[in-house]
């Protein structure tokens, strides 16, 4: 074995023994053994920063997705006000706004600042009186941290909310398609011929299609649910670059002597390919997971930010409500509706992609420092 | 290589029906009566009106033979008439649409792709500890970054606090009031002098490459640069249709900056890490050593025996790089409210008007089909490991 660097080589004195004292139990020594690897390659994880960092991040949106569970369980929020869908601030802040002048649209005879204000402004209101106008996009206060959105709901709530429909929709997406890759490029790598043919030239023509353009077509055909869309993203994938890469891996290990030993002690295709090939897959199949995760959650965004998703609370939804409601360049005023969510979806899929790449060390020894 | 070419091209052409196939039935069929509730489920349009509609239109006959026909028809040119600005066909607006597209994503292909491998390999070659992991960070986070949100910020920093780009769309209709070309024209011409300049600034490196003296592959480099440059300014300046056309080409090309800015800075950071990371891998070679050894310059080590090498797997990436961009772009255009062929599939879709929708995602197709061959071929003259033989 080549890819073992000379550190990790040596026996663990600890874990022979635990092997040693029940060898008839094969799936001690099994877990043992995993043990053993997850422990090797968290040293190698650990030393690369890149990765905890990473991991740090996406620890930090886990626990913001919890919260809100907390929060309501408690009573520290009451659903009324906090709910990211329903919830609503009945007692917004008020900017008291003196009248100065009354301006009539000279075409249409119409007051405009009535009816720039949804004619909140009462006819009755003379020059130099004073009244109070409700702010809805209102900024953050004690009440609401990061402020409440054009419909009077709070933004921390919905980032919050908005946070476990990601990695809901971007761990189901990475499952699916590991689940679909490796199957398929082990099937591919192992009966070769036709079978490898016609799955690695889909796998090409799935390869070449734009992904956001044909979401955006299949999601105008059917109305997307988050899961919808998580599964066809683990489809595409799945079907398309991750096989490919995942059969060049079975390729390699297929070719490995303990391959033909299964063989000729009697294994069966299924057996080979589900016992022999695929764990050997798996540490890459993983790596390709987080790449995934940070792919669903960036087309979660966009189709929810150009209004083709069908979903309640999510990060490109509060974009595109600040969109559609005319607050998207003004950044300067109303910060609170755009910001928070642009930074979460960058961040959050930055975490996953950053946690690839420190794995990258772990499956592809080249890659370490010596 | 004719025979590979061709033998891609049959493919290509195959792989095309089956995209079109499925996009035609998944769009047709699927939304059911969508059509003819957009076209026909009017109260006030009689029924009469609605049966001559639907007649006209083809869509009272069998699910297959309407196939059958839109195959013919596309092949003919012919991809039917947009529902939504009515009489007007699909190939129209297509054809108003691809230029613009195209340039938008050819300068920022061009723009990313030359900037992540410069950047890439210089990062490889300065390797240092410091600093390592703060390029990585922000290469990983701009190449992560949430598009809309992106461009968002630009446009918000440049256009609407600096007030020094334009806010979107692609030209300024009050400088085109009376304009003696269609915007087309002009970006047709933009496209084909800018992809002149372009191939001659290929050309010049290609062949620098090949060269054995350095001094001599400085100069085509730098040349080819010149030249470029050189033809850019003598088309706009000194021919008479350049200089007629120059302001206007220069209103498009000043509302290009800020998209083609966008979309250079997200993909960049993607070509710059895989440059660095392929780049890393092959200054352990030994081939490196060797020629450190011969003391040769260490330019000449970088450019010549590594990033050579390193260059693969980065235009490998291209192929993948293709869809990238188009989809970039679709998001970019969308944002921008550029009128290409992303923001018209967009607008389709959101008001299922299927026949532009149909026709605006297979030239979308067509895009990433021809995009995927050019790479290859290009990659099969860079590499001569996998330069492909006679039987093969």
């Amino acid at each position: 074995m080549t890819n073992i660097p000379p550190e990790t080589r040596t026996e663990d004195p600890m874990v022979s023994e635990e092997i040693s004292r029940d060898v008839d139990s094969w799936w001690k020594i099994r877990l043992a053994l995993t043990r053993r690897s997850f422990r090797d390659n968290w040293k190698i994880f650990r030393r690369n920063k890149i990765g905890v960092l990473g991991l740090v991040i996406i620890a930090f949106w886990g626990i913001m997705a919890v919260m809100p569970t907390i929060f309501f369980a408690t009573g520290f929020w009451s659903p009324a006000v906090y709910d990211p869908v329903t919830g609503l601030e009945l007692d917004p802040p008020t900017r008291t706004m003196t009248m100065v002048e009354r301006i009539t649209d000279p075409n249409t005879e119409i007051d405009q600042r009535a009816v720039l204000l949804d004619g909140r402004i009462p006819d009755t209101l003379r020059v130099g009186d004073t009244f109070e106008l409700p702010l809805q996009p209102a900024p953050p206060d004690g009440r609401h941290w990061l402020g409440t959105d054009p419909l009077g709901r709070d933004i921390l709530s919905q980032l919050m909310h908005g946070a476990r429909a990601s990695f809901f929709l971007g761990i189901l997406a990475a499952v699916v398609t590991v689940v679909i890759a490796t199957t398929i490029g082990s099937m591919a790598a192992y009966f070769g011929g036709i079978v490898d043919a016609a799955l690695m030239r889909l796998a090409d023509l799935l390869i070449m299609i734009p992904g956001v353009a044909i979401l955006i077509v299949i999601g105008a055909v059917f109305t997307f649910q988050l899961w919808h869309l998580a599964v066809v993203i683990g489809i595409l994938s799945g079907f398309g670059g991750t096989a490919i890469v995942l059969k060049s891996q079975a390729l390699a290990v297929k070719v490995k002597p303990f391959i033909d030993a299964a063989r000729v002690a009697g294994g069966s295709a299924r057996h080979i390919i589900f016992y022999h090939l695929i764990p050997n897959v798996m540490p890459l199949s993983v790596l390709y997971m987080m790449f995934t995760v940070t792919a669903a959650i960036q087309s979660e965004a966009i189709l929810s930010f150009l209004g083709i998703l069908n979903t309640d609370t999510s990060w490109g939804l509060m974009m595109n409500l600040a969109r559609t409601q005319g607050y998207l360049l003004q950044v300067a005023d109303f910060w609170w509706l755009t910001i928070p969510p642009g930074l979460a979806v960058t961040v959050l899929s930055a975490a996953f992609f950053l946690v690839g790449r420190g794995m990258d060390e772990i499956v592809n020894p080249r890659l370490r420092r010596r | 290589m004719i025979r590979y070419v061709t033998r891609r091209l049959i493919q290509m052409v195959f792989l095309f029906l089956v995209f079109l196939t499925v996009t035609w039935f998944l769009l047709y069929i699927l939304p059911g009566d969508s059509v003819a509730l957009k076209y026909a489920g009017n109260p006030n349009i009689p029924p009469q009106a609605r049966e001559v509609a639907m007649e006209r239109l083809g869509l009272d006959k069998p699910v297959l033979i309407q196939f059958r026909d839109y195959m013919f028809n596309f092949f003919q040119g012919d991809l039917g008439v947009s529902f939504n600005q009515y009489p007007r066909p699909v190939v129209d607006i297509i054809a108003e649409r691809l230029p613009r597209t195209l340039v938008l994503f050819l300068a920022a292909l061009v723009t990313y792709y030359w900037a992540g491998f410069v950047a890439g390999k210089y990062l490889a070659w300065r390797r240092g500890n410091r600093g390592e992991m703060l390029i990585t960070v922000s290469g990983v986070g701009l190449y992560s970054m949430f598009l809309p949100f992106f461009a968002l910020m630009l446009i918000w920093l440049f256009s609407v606090q600096l007030g020094l780009l334009p806010l979107s769309k692609f030209l300024d209709p009050e400088q085109w009031r009376d304009a003696p070309f269609m915007a087309n024209q002009v970006f047709m011409r933009l496209f084909w002098v800018t992809l002149a300049g372009g191939i001659a600034m290929f050309g010049a490196s290609f062949f620098a490459l090949r060269t054995r003296s350095r001094r001599l592959e400085r100069g085509l480099k730098w040349g080819g640069f010149v030249l470029a440059a050189v033809w850019i300014l003598f088309y706009w300046w000194g021919t008479e249709s350049g200089q007629a056309m120059r302001v206007y080409a220069g209103d498009i090309g000043f509302h290009m900056i800020l998209p083609v800015l966008t979309l250079t800075l997200i993909a960049f950071a993607g070509v710059m890490l895989l440059t660095r990371s392929s780049m890393l891998e092959t200054l352990r070679e030994d081939y490196i050593l060797t020629a450190r050894a011969k003391g040769l310059p260490e330019g000449m080590v970088r450019d010549r025996h590594a990033a050579r090498t390193a260059l693969l797997p980065v235009v490998t990436s291209l192929v993948l790089a293709v869809a990238t961009v188009i989809d970039g772009g679709v998001i970019t255009e969308a944002v921008f409210s550029w009128p290409g062929m992303g923001e018209i599939l967009i607008s389709s879709v959101l008001s299922e008007d299927i026949p532009v929708a149909v026709g605006a995602f297979s030239f979308i197709g067509i895009m990433a089909l021809v995009g995927h061959f050019v790479v290859d071929v290009l990659y099969g003259l860079l590499d001569p490991r996998i330069r492909v033989t006679e039987h093969g």
